[in-house]
């Protein structure tokens, strides 16, 4: 009965990878449209906000050193959300793409995890591909403190996963017909809204918007992303977010995105 | 070769779906077996309940009461077991289009643990098997109905099922690829892979069906043998009669008359041969006998007899019969 089982575990184990691998495959023959589509708004913010601004005197010196963090949350973030919503929401809409999958070997959860892990790999990839571009675009303004590089690795995996299990949910939730209209409603107030272009610390001035950034996941990440790379300034370090909230608040996220994504993909999927 | 081994490959005892806010049961008490190596017909109109109880029985389904299993595994406990021992072939394509069509065939292979070697040896034979060697480093989007329905018959070959599910397998096919489908379906049957299907062609079920369930309303009507269906017509057999020259009503009125004719009809489609004549229909437990007399009655009513011909019931018969002529 247990070799039984053995059996089983093997199969389905074997029938994950393969759908990974069928995953990494299609995205592989389109690698450089991937590159492009993760990397071009990055690349101009970058340039701009870190360099230009800064450049012409509307911005401090040390505003690329702030910013960076919350490009490679964001990069990592939307690469992850929609390496998972756009399949997503075509293979589950009116083709049925994903039913092959679904009749494979494995439990049906497991093929929703299977998105969210290859959102992650896309999120990871597009994080780390920020730091030599931004090494290239912000010359001498490029600056990652190097003490803390272990939570720098976690923070950028932990970014892959909220945006992997958020694009889960969307993926599941959004019809064929609403996908423009989902990503202006959804993407937009997520892209300003996340503390991606200004510390947390610095919005204690407009109280309200404080409070409200805190409900964007994003926020939590580039905080985390900032506590792990902004160099101190004269010794001292720059003042984040606690560390342990953010971590904290991003594992509830992640937990709770995929938990709610993958009752809803088992909703359409099984009925 | 009905039972060839006596086991049976599906068994679905009292199935009942009932979807949220539905007034009536989308299947509703369903209760049949298909032997092992049988090809069994589910047939009925738009909304008999049909493809629910396909979904059900490939897992993508969960029944709200009854029990169904398919090679002792039971499809609600153990869909895992279930999806091994299954295949299943869609209504329309839902082939994966990010995909090139030989790698179609071995990621399937994969996704259900066929080893390397053999899934791409295998995916080179189906290919060839199915006309479709040539293109198969396309994409699919570039191929017609008939050909993705090919390719999903070989996907559905990748990982050697025990039960192949077909949805209306050749709904939209022309009449090439419908004769070649047919073959195909035989042959994999001879080997031993027991096969369910859908259709509204009765054509199809006929020739290709050991046994055929008869659906409406989420309830089997009638599971029986082709040549057993027939029999429910009453009256059984009919003789078809044309007669010109002569008054329509005397006509019937004659043939009614006859001993052994259990119903007339005056049929009204014009015979685009005859194109004078009328049509009749003789019902009949015996038809063959009332040729005879019905010639004869022809004569009598003033009216020649242009032809006079047997006519087995089809399916379709048996089918309106039961479920009736009104729209779905």
């Amino acid at each position: 009965m247990s070799e039984q089982k053995d059996r089983r575990t093997f199969l389905a184990v074997n029938a994950f990878l393969a759908i990974l691998r069928r995953d990494l495959r299609v995205t592989g023959r389109e690698f450089v449209p991937f590159l492009l589509q993760a990397l071009m708004q990055p690349l101009f913010f970058l340039f701009i906000f870190g360099k230009v601004l800064p450049g012409i005197g509307l911005a401090a010196g040390n505003f690329a050193s702030l910013m960076l963090p919350g490009i490679v949350a964001l990069t990592g973030m939307i690469a992850a959300m929609q390496g998972v919503t756009l399949p997503l929401v075509l293979d589950l809409g009116f083709a049925r793409e994903i039913d092959d999958r679904l009749l494979s070997p494995l439990p049906v959860w497991w093929v929703a995890l299977e998105k969210v892990i290859f959102g992650v790999m896309r999120g990871v990839i597009a994080s780390s591909v920020i730091f030599p571009l931004g090494w290239v675009i912000l010359g001498s303004g490029f600056a990652v403190r190097e003490d803390r590089i272990p939570m720098l690795i976690g923070m950028v995996l932990l970014t892959g996963c909220v945006g992997g299990t958020i694009g889960l949910l969307m993926g599941t939730v959004i019809k064929p017909d609403q996908i423009s209209l989902m990503f202006t409603l959804i993407f937009t107030p997520l892209l300003f809204t996340g503390c991606t272009y200004y510390p947390w610390g610095a919005l204690h001035n407009i109280r309200w918007f404080q409070i409200l950034v805190l409900f964007n996941p994003l926020t939590y990440a580039a905080e985390g992303l900032r506590y792990s790379m902004v160099p101190p300034v004269n010794g001292k370090d720059f003042p984040t977010m606690g560390i342990e909230w953010t971590l904290l608040l991003l594992g509830v996220s992640v937990v709770v995105m995929f938990v709610a994504g993958t009752r809803t993909f088992l909703k359409r999927v099984v009925t | 070769m009905l039972t060839s081994t006596g086991m049976t490959a599906i068994t679905v005892r009292g199935l009942v779906k009932r979807y949220q806010k539905a007034k009536v049961n989308a299947v509703d008490g369903v209760s049949f077996d298909v032997a092992r190596g049988e090809i069994f017909g589910l047939l009925g109109p738009n909304g008999a309940g049909k493809t629910t109880t396909i979904g059900i029985l490939t897992t993508a389904i969960v029944p709200t009461e009854g029990s169904a299993s398919i090679m002792s595994a039971n499809v609600a406990e153990d869909p895992i077991a279930v999806k091994q021992r299954i295949a299943v072939v869609p209504q329309q394509s839902n082939l994966d289009r990010s995909l090139k069509v030989r790698e179609i065939l071995t990621f399937h292979g994969a996704y259900h643990g066929v080893p390397k070697k053999t899934r791409e040896a295998l995916a080179d034979k189906l290919l060839d098997e199915l006309g479709l060697g040539e293109r198969k480093n396309e994409k699919v989007t570039r191929y017609s109905g008939g050909m993705s329905q090919r390719l999903m018959i070989a996907r559905a070959l990748m990982h050697e099922p025990d039960v192949l599910f077909l949805d209306e397998p050749t709904n939209n096919l022309d009449p090439q690829s419908r004769l070649f489908l047919w073959e195909r379906i035989r042959e994999m049957n001879a080997r031993g892979l027991t096969i369910l299907l859908t259709t509204h062609d009765m054509d199809e079920a006929d020739k290709l069906c050991h046994r055929i369930a008869v659906m409406d309303h989420g309830k089997i009507l009638v599971n029986d043998t082709p040549a057993e269906l027939k029999k429910l017509i009453p009256g059984g057999t009919v003789l078809e009669v044309r007669a010109s020259g002569g008054g329509k009503d005397a006509i019937a009125a004659a043939l009614q008359a006859i001993a052994g004719a259990a119903k007339v009809e005056a049929v009204d489609e014009k015979s685009d041969t005859d194109p004078g004549a009328l049509s009749f229909r003789v019902y009949g437990e015996q038809v063959n006998a009332l040729i005879g007399p019905a010639a004869q009655a022809v004569l009598a009513a003033g009216a020649q007899v242009r032809d006079l011909s047997v006519k087995q019931p089809s399916l379709e018969e048996v089918f309106i019969f039961l479920t009736g002529r009104h729209l779905r």
